[in-house]
């Protein structure tokens, strides 16, 4: 459970430190009357649903660090056996880098409020995207086509487990995203769009971040590392 | 008085108030006269396990004490600052020392709870070198044995190798568990005041092997070998009880563990076959007939 | 929903919000159904909630009567008891406590106590109502399931729960029960995101967190650990959805089913163990912050004398809440686990006791030289407090390593966490719904009635749990049907469990009472007013009573002190509201 431990404890730190910035120790009933004289105890003053997406990428790096917690503990049982990763992975991981930065670019655009390229960096975001999942189903059909299923060994069961429910979160993203894309070809002005482009940018980072981790896992990386990690303490 | 204006809804009556009060107090002395009274109370113990019962005892003080003061305190308050006509609360928002007190006060309680727990668990996890190793096999539902034979080492086992001719799924190859005294669904015999560690190993779902007497207990989990230790230090027979729900005949899987005098256990243990006895009757020329289960199942 | 428009970084909550931002109802449908408004949305989580529940109070007598009198009921077959057990604990724990604190109590309070209009995202905060209940359809579906539901305890410990020994492990149960849980988790996460966001981001002018009020403090905090916690079942119920469809070995090692070898090698069942209550003991401080919360405010008010120690009451609610992300395996210390982790573990679990009691002492202490009215929120919460003492205690018997061996599986265990999670929590949701009927509906619940729930239900639940521990001290274990014949069990505990059936049969007839009574006032309940209670918070300050879509009136309130001035020296009344400006001439201390 060391992964999701960690995790959490990035989680508290963030945690500790905005209650630390909220007068935690003061006395309420002496302070009766404006708060003018404190203003960061107000609400802070990000976007509601940017706290949202925020909250709940938390929540799903939270259920992906549990699949990597169970993962690590699963390997170290006699029986697994990693099979051999597609290397369509790496085009897969660069498709998806591709997305999140044209998504980067979407937000400059609107920020700009440059209908033309907005377009454009929305276009390739969602191509790029949909070429990700397109590319994850190619490496299921890879890895079945050399004869791995999911019920040989646990760590293939992990591998398909692990990209399916990450693409089910993608294919989730799309939807808002095909959304935005949407409303920006009905020609709706950029400024109007800008918090609907950032939200999408937002997610895919986090979601890009995850498949970050999940493929260091996959590709035994992540493995290599805690045992150099040990090697070093002992 | 100004804040008395406009009244609460549903204020009790004074009887009601003060019978709030007296329940409270009941509710004390009911639960103390209940634990010292009543007829339900553990086994008779018949391990080295008394420690344990310590522990539990300075826990039941512990908590008792401090349930009692709570609730005592609770009836006190309710009783005495029930509202009446004209009175007024007093105004305290905290007290930095009461409540550090409380928390020093509490965090002594409760190290004196943990500090022997830890210790007798320290003793619970630690093995004695001399301890007897028997092995219990559990299934949907019913309990197996293995004792080591002459050479005093239990040879190894695995699921995979279940049969009907093999119900523990020992392994034929290696030399080690030919000797192993096999007891399959019958009664297990220990002798007294010798250490045993119980090796617990299931073939089919969880399961729990439970002797309340002994105190000590563990899951039983395939695909892994569990322990614990005991010494019996009683002689008798007692029953076996699985404690992790394993299926619908979960309450049925009973067996029985028999503390023998030295002399008893060894005429039990001359009865017994060995896994070379059971596999292959012909060449040794005997046959037990596996006692019948408890277990069976409705 | 989330079409809002930017504002700058030196944006400030408006203490006016346009009218025209508000989602508007336009028909009867979107007004009383697909409602977005949070206070309809409470009350349909609390009214499924409720139906659910009382269908687990029935499997609970189904349940007491087959204990009290085995083989009387022909029915009630060694299957059909696994099946209420497991039914009766999932309900329980998930599909009514944690549904009707968070889906209930978060979303009817929290905008109101904060000052907000309504959740932050309320087209989402529907859809989770929605998807709740499909939940709720789906595990009653169970039901009708061929091979029934699945009877596999509410821990769904694998291999057991999906194998052939166990009722509904090789049927549909074991699914039906998965499928029904992971869509639970997806529609609360969508409503926690709500409960999160909009006590970050809508609390009006002037509210800082150390104005709100305890409730809202409770319930924020267990929202953020039910999102953190959740997962963990989200992810055990998926690999366990493999394991029993496709045949995977994540939690399944090679065992022999019934005489036949499985095709399943290599798995560990202790994973899942550990994934399962990495979510499930955070689960328990998910439904007890919010009861701590509630009962926080239900003796201020009551008492009308402020929270003792409110600063502490804060931090302790957040240390409990991350304290208990480090506990789990005390669910786990015969479940041969590594014996050293006993170690750890049993010091965690000791810690969390000293915060836990602070608030105990916190709240007796708030008691002491106050002005107590003995009104039915009052009495439950003073029976909270008896019921949680005792079950909290109790917990230090289980906590403690070597003290939980001979314990644990017994109905010592059973006693316990329905002591400390079942009536500790229920009688908060008793006190907090005498409390806030009559902001819901306008009038006060009917007052006899009340009283006749209060002492049957209080007492006899102790009654109940008390003596059930000493029938765990005799080595009675949890999860059998029937007893059979055992030597080492004295024939009188058997009357014992006679007389725990017939006391759970009057606690559950009194339920009745109390449901006719949420029914019956509705329409007899006697005119409650804006602010019958004299309390402090803003939801008692709406100008109109139920509060109108939007909460407040044209203007939010903007406030001005914290939670708790009740009994303020030199003020004119003994409660100020937190909206109120007044000022003591010539300061307070």
């Amino acid at each position: 459970m060391s992964a999701i431990l960690i995790f959490m404890a990035g989680l508290a730190a963030v945690a500790i430190w905005w209650l630390t910035q909220q007068r935690l120790t003061a006395k309420p009933w002496l302070e009766a009357g404006s708060t003018d004289a404190f203003p960061r105890t107000e609400a802070p003053a990000i976007e509601p649903a940017k706290l949202g997406v925020g909250v709940l990428l938390a929540v799903i790096g939270a259920m992906f660090m549990l699949l990597v917690s169970a993962y690590f503990m699963r390997m170290a049982y006699a029986d697994w056996q990693a099979p051999p990763m597609p290397r369509v992975l790496w085009v897969n991981t660069a498709m998806l880098a591709l997305a999140s930065v044209a998504l980067q670019c979407a937000v400059t655009a609107a920020h700009g409020g440059q209908l033309g390229n907005l377009r454009l960096a929305l276009a390739i975001g969602t191509l790029a995207s949909l070429a990700f999942l397109g590319g994850q189903l190619v490496a299921w059909r890879d890895l079945s086509a050399g004869g791995y299923f999911a019920i040989d060994n646990p760590a293939i069961s992990f591998f398909y487990m692990m990209t399916a429910l990450h693409g089910l979160h993608i294919l989730g993203g799309l939807v808002a995203l095909g959304r935005t894309d949407l409303r920006a070809w009905r020609s709706a002005p950029a400024g109007r769009l800008t918090l609907s482009v950032e939200l999408c940018a937002l997610y895919w980072h986090g979601l890009f971040v995850v498949w970050l981790v999940l493929f260091a896992v996959l590709m035994g990386w992540a493995a290599d590392f805690i045992d150099i990690c040990r090697q070093l303490l002992s | 008085m100004a804040f008395l204006q406009g009244k609460f809804p549903s204020e009790c009556r004074e009887e009601q108030r003060v019978a709030i009060a007296l329940v409270l107090v009941l509710i004390v002395v009911g639960s103390v006269l209940f634990h010292v009274l009543s007829p339900w109370w553990w086994t008779p113990i018949a391990s080295n396990w008394g420690y344990i019962d310590t522990t539990l005892v300075i826990t039941f003080w512990i908590t008792g004490a401090v349930f009692a003061a709570v609730v005592l305190f609770m009836a006190y308050c309710v009783y005495r600052f029930r509202h009446k006509e004209g009175q007024k609360a007093h105004y305290e928002p905290e007290s930095r020392k009461l409540e550090s007190w409380l928390t020093v006060a509490t965090a002594i309680g409760v190290a004196a709870m943990l500090a022997p727990g830890l210790y007798v668990w320290k003793q619970f996890v630690t093995v004695p070198d001399d301890a007897t190793e028997v092995e219990v096999v559990a299934q949907q539902w019913q309990w197996s044995f293995r004792l080591p034979g002459a050479d005093g080492k239990l040879g190894t086992s695995n699921a995979r190798l279940v049969s009907s001719d093999n119900p523990l799924g020992i392994n034929p190859e290696d030399p080690n568990g030919q000797d192993d005294v096999v007891v399959e669904a019958a009664d297990l015999h220990l002798p007294i005041d010798k250490p045993v560690k119980m090796l617990l190993r299931s073939i089919d779902v969880l399961h729990d092997f439970y002797v309340p007497e002994f105190r000590a207990k563990m899951d039983m989990v395939p695909g892994m070998i569990t322990y614990f230790w005991f010494t019996p230090t009683r002689t008798g027979t007692f029953e076996v009880l699985c404690a992790e729900l394993c299926g619908v005949g979960h309450n049925f899987m009973r067996g029985v563990v028999m503390v023998d005098t030295d002399q008893d256990y060894a005429t039990w243990l001359q009865q017994q076959s060995t896994f070379a006895q059971l596999s292959d009757p012909a060449k040794v020329g005997v046959l037990v007939e596996p006692g019948r289960s408890k277990a069976t199942v409705k | 929903m989330v079409d809002v428009t930017p504002h700058g970084a030196d944006f400030i909550p408006p203490a006016e919000v346009a009218e025209v931002e508000l989602y508007h109802p336009h028909s009867w449908w979107t007004k009383y159904v697909f409602s977005q408004d949070a206070k309809v949305i409470a009350i349909q989580y609390s009214g499924t909630a409720l139906a659910i529940g009382l269908v687990a109070l029935v499997l609970s007598w189904l349940m007491r009567l087959q204990l009290a009198f085995p083989g009387t009921f022909d029915f009630i077959t060694p299957e059909a008891y696994y099946q209420f057990m497991t039914m009766h604990g999932m309900i329980m724990v998930i599909y009514l406590l944690t549904a009707l604190f968070l889906g209930g109590f978060g979303n009817y309070l929290i905008p109101l106590m904060v000052g907000a209009r309504d959740m932050a995202f309320p087209y989402v905060n529907m859809l989770s109502y929605w998807i709740y209940l499909l939940a709720v359809l789906v595990l009653v579906g169970g039901f009708f399931a061929p091979g029934g539901p699945t009877g596999a305890g509410w821990t769904l410990y694998p291999p057991q729960a999906i194998t052939s020994g166990t009722p509904g492990g090789s049927d549909w149960g074991i699914i039906v029960m998965l499928a029904s849980l992971i869509l639970f988790i997806i529609g609360f996460t969508m409503g926690g995101l709500n409960y999160v966001v909009t006590v970050l981001q809508g609390r009006t002018r002037g509210m800082t967190l150390m104005r709100l009020p305890l409730t809202v403090w409770g319930i924020f905090t267990a929202t953020v650990m039910a999102l953190l916690a959740f997962p963990a079942l989200f992810v055990a119920c998926v690999m366990m959805l493999f394991d029993r469809v496709i045949g995977s070995s994540f939690f399944m090692p090679a065992i022999v089913e019934m005489g036949e070898q499985s095709p399943h090698s290599g798995g560990s069942p202790i994973m899942f163990q550990h994934l399962f209550w990495f979510f499930g003991h955070p689960e328990v401080y998910i439904v007890a912050l919010p009861a701590f919360g509630i009962v926080s405010d239900l003796i201020s008010t009551h008492a009308r004398k402020n929270i003792f120690g409110y600063r502490m009451m804060v931090w302790a609610i957040v240390g409990i809440g991350a304290l208990s992300f480090v506990v789990w395996a005390h669910h786990m210390y015969v479940s041969g686990m590594h014996p050293y982790f006993g170690f750890f573990f049993a010091t965690t679990t000791l810690i969390i006791a000293v915060p836990t009691a602070i608030k105990v002492y916190n709240w007796v202490l708030t008691l002491w030289r106050g002005d107590i009215h003995l009104t039915l929120p009052m009495l439950f919460a003073l029976a909270f407090i008896v019921t949680f003492v005792n079950g909290g205690l109790t917990g230090l018997f289980l906590g403690n390593v070597v003290v939980d061996v001979p314990l644990s599986d017994t109905m010592f265990v059973v006693a316990h966490f329905h002591m400390v999670m079942g009536v500790a929590p229920i009688l908060v949701v008793f006190g907090a719904i005498y409390h806030w009927y009559p902001k819901i509906t306008g009038r006060m619940l009917n007052e006899a009635m009340g009283r006749f729930h209060f002492w049957v239900t209080f007492v006899g639940a102790y009654l109940i749990f008390f003596p059930m521990h000493y029938v765990g001290l005799v080595g009675v274990p949890r999860r059998y049907p029937e007893l059979g014949e055992t030597a080492f069990i004295p024939p009188s505990v058997h009357t014992l469990n006679e007389f725990i059936t017939i006391a759970a049969l009057t606690v559950g007839f009194a339920q009745m009472v109390f449901l006719f009574n949420l029914i019956w006032s509705i329409r007899h309940g006697k005119e409650a007013g804006d602010n019958p209670w004299r309390a402090t918070t803003l939801e008692w300050q709406t100008a109109s009573t139920p509060p109108p879509h939007g909460n407040f009136g044209k203007e939010l309130p903007v406030v001005h002190r914290w939670a708790y001035d009740y009994s303020v020296p030199g003020a004119p009344q003994d409660f100020i509201a937190q909206n109120d400006p007044w000022q003591p001439t010539g300061g307070r201390e």
